[in-house]
């Protein structure tokens, strides 16, 4: 299996601990070889974007300069830096002026890295074929999922060169081939809120609300993401927002690697799992997986 | 806060009266000069919008929108800057990107709402939406300090300057926080790009107009 420039972004360093665990796990398992950009910087998120471009553009180069030196594709599992490093790809297709020149110096061939999100790339017909091929057999027809995929990997399909981005199919497919129920659902792309968690935590609730009530309505019970904006304004507030909606809510929000964990019968799992608000323990007991998945969790 | 458009999501409902006729002074005297220049300053061709309203049907937070965002575009067309100063609805927007999806004349709306949130903290406008833009404001600077965000740092910086860290709010915040770290998702060290020089060129600049 080939190796793959890696940018894990600030989030997976904190927050979003459980994720790059379950990230390395994984490609561990499949022997891809992860190779981490030397001394990545983060992509701007949202704050550049809104505040100041030319900031946007250049933390997007410097990272994309970093790429060109290594193995390609780059991937990357967080979607909002997957959007900001595609974004700012496709605009140093047009030109460089805005960027200083200590990091033109590195003499980057911005335009030529493959920015490729993580799910994209874990749920290619080559990968999904290897899961299968390696997993242990393990029965998770009791996992009900609904996939949720979130904005910033699909669109706009001018940058993400997506086809399928109003109704994304990737994570549905790899989660059937490994034998979960997967649940066909209307908002796998609608938006969370994302950092409006902080300043306006009234609006990611309403939002995360509408998002629950319809994947219970569709007979979900859990939600899988490989988004970790999403799996936070998901799983950290769910007691809260549940409580506003006048409902007993019960759905773990898993990463798709997480999953595919259970899938390969990775013993770290669990330790994984343990990281998340909502404890996936009544849900993988109901689901009838195997004792030490989840007696510790 | 200007006054509520009427069919605007919290303004009052439209009157179902005829409408005064407005008098000269109050007729709106469309400046197009203003819309190349936008354009030509946020790279958005806001003139292509011929106001089918797909962006604004699809927009996720337009409930709590002042105004909706093909009247945003309609205003920059008319010339009518002033319109949009006191509107939050370009610091509510979350660049979720589904109306550039959907625009038949693929006007980069998030695109134009990035330029006007530039535009108007240029302006030297009060942001309606002061929390979000101090949110996106230190987390900037974390970025301009270290290359990588160390979110222990901002969060605490930004409950210090909204109040967060006082009164009830902080024993909910402190909940988490303590959550968070039991969870080993809290990191209490940060993380740093080791080469920061380039951070220094990049930010020590003068900041406004920075954005071509």
């Amino acid at each position: 299996m080939p190796e793959v420039s890696y940018y894990p972004g600030c989030s997976l360093e904190a927050t979003a601990k459980d994720y790059a665990e379950s990230v390395e796990g994984v490609c561990e398992a499949l022997d891809i070889k992860l190779r981490e950009l030397p001394d990545w910087n983060c992509c701007g998120a949202s704050a550049a974007h809104s505040l100041d471009h030319k900031a946007a553009l250049n933390l997007g180069a410097r990272n994309l300069a970093l790429a060109g030196q290594g193995p390609s594709p780059l991937v990357v599992p967080c979607a909002l830096c997957y959007n900001r490093l595609a974004s700012a790809r496709h605009e140093l297709m047009e030109g460089d002026e805005l960027i200083i020149d200590e990091i033109k110096a590195m003499g980057g061939d911005y335009a030529g890295v493959q920015v490729v999100e993580l799910n994209d790339y874990l749920s290619s017909p080559q990968v999904t074929a290897l899961v299968k091929q390696r997993a242990v057999g393990q029965d998770l027809s009791g996992l009900k999922a609904v996939c949720y995929y979130g904005c910033q990997g699909q669109r706009p399909p001018a940058i993400t060169g997506k086809t399928d981005y109003e109704n994304p199919q990737g994570l549905d497919r790899l989660l059937s081939a490994l034998g979960v129920t997967v649940i066909d659902w209307p908002f796998k792309t609608d938006c969370c809120g994302a950092s409006h968690s902080v300043a306006r935590p009234d609006l990611v609730f309403t939002l995360v609300a509408r998002l629950y009530e319809r994947a219970l309505a569709q007979g979900a019970n859990c939600i899988v993401t490989g988004c970790q904006m999403c799996q936070a304004n998901l799983d950290m507030y769910q007691e809260e927002i549940a409580k506003q909606m006048g409902k007993d809510v019960y759905l773990p929000v898993l990463y798709f690697t997480e999953v595919m964990g259970l899938a390969l019968g990775i013993d770290e799992t669990p330790k994984w799992l343990k990281r998340h608000l909502v404890s996936p323990k009544g849900l993988l007991e109901q689901a009838q997986l195997p004792r030490q998945t989840w007696e510790r969790l | 806060m200007s006054q509520p458009i009427a069919g605007a999501p919290n303004g009052e409902s439209p009157s179902l009266d005829r409408p005064q006729a407005p008098s000269p002074e109050q007729a709106i005297r469309p400046d197009g000069r203003w819309l190349a220049q936008v354009e030509a300053a946020s790279g958005v061709s806001a003139g292509a919008c011929y106001g089918c309203k797909k962006c604004s049907n699809g927009c996720p937070l337009s409930f709590a929108m002042d105004l909706h965002p093909y009247q945003v575009v309609r205003y920059l067309q008319l010339g009518q800057m002033d319109k949009l100063e006191g509107s939050a609805t370009v610091w509510i927007c979350a660049s979720c990107q589904t109306c550039l999806t959907r625009c038949p004349n693929q006007v980069d709306l998030p695109r134009l709402m990035d330029w006007l949130k530039q535009e108007l903290v240029r302006r030297g406008q009060a942001a309606p939406e002061e929390k979000v833009r101090l949110f996106h404001q230190l987390f900037l600077k974390g970025v301009a300090k270290r290359g990588r965000v160390f979110e222990g740092e901002l969060m605490a910086g930004y409950m210090l300057k909204t109040g967060g860290a006082f009164g009830p709010e902080a024993i909910k915040n402190a909940r988490m926080g303590l959550t968070m770290l039991r969870k080993g998702r809290l990191k209490l060290i940060p993380a740093r790009t080791k080469d920061r020089r380039w951070l220094k060129a990049l930010f020590n600049e003068p900041k406004g107009g920075s954005h071509a």
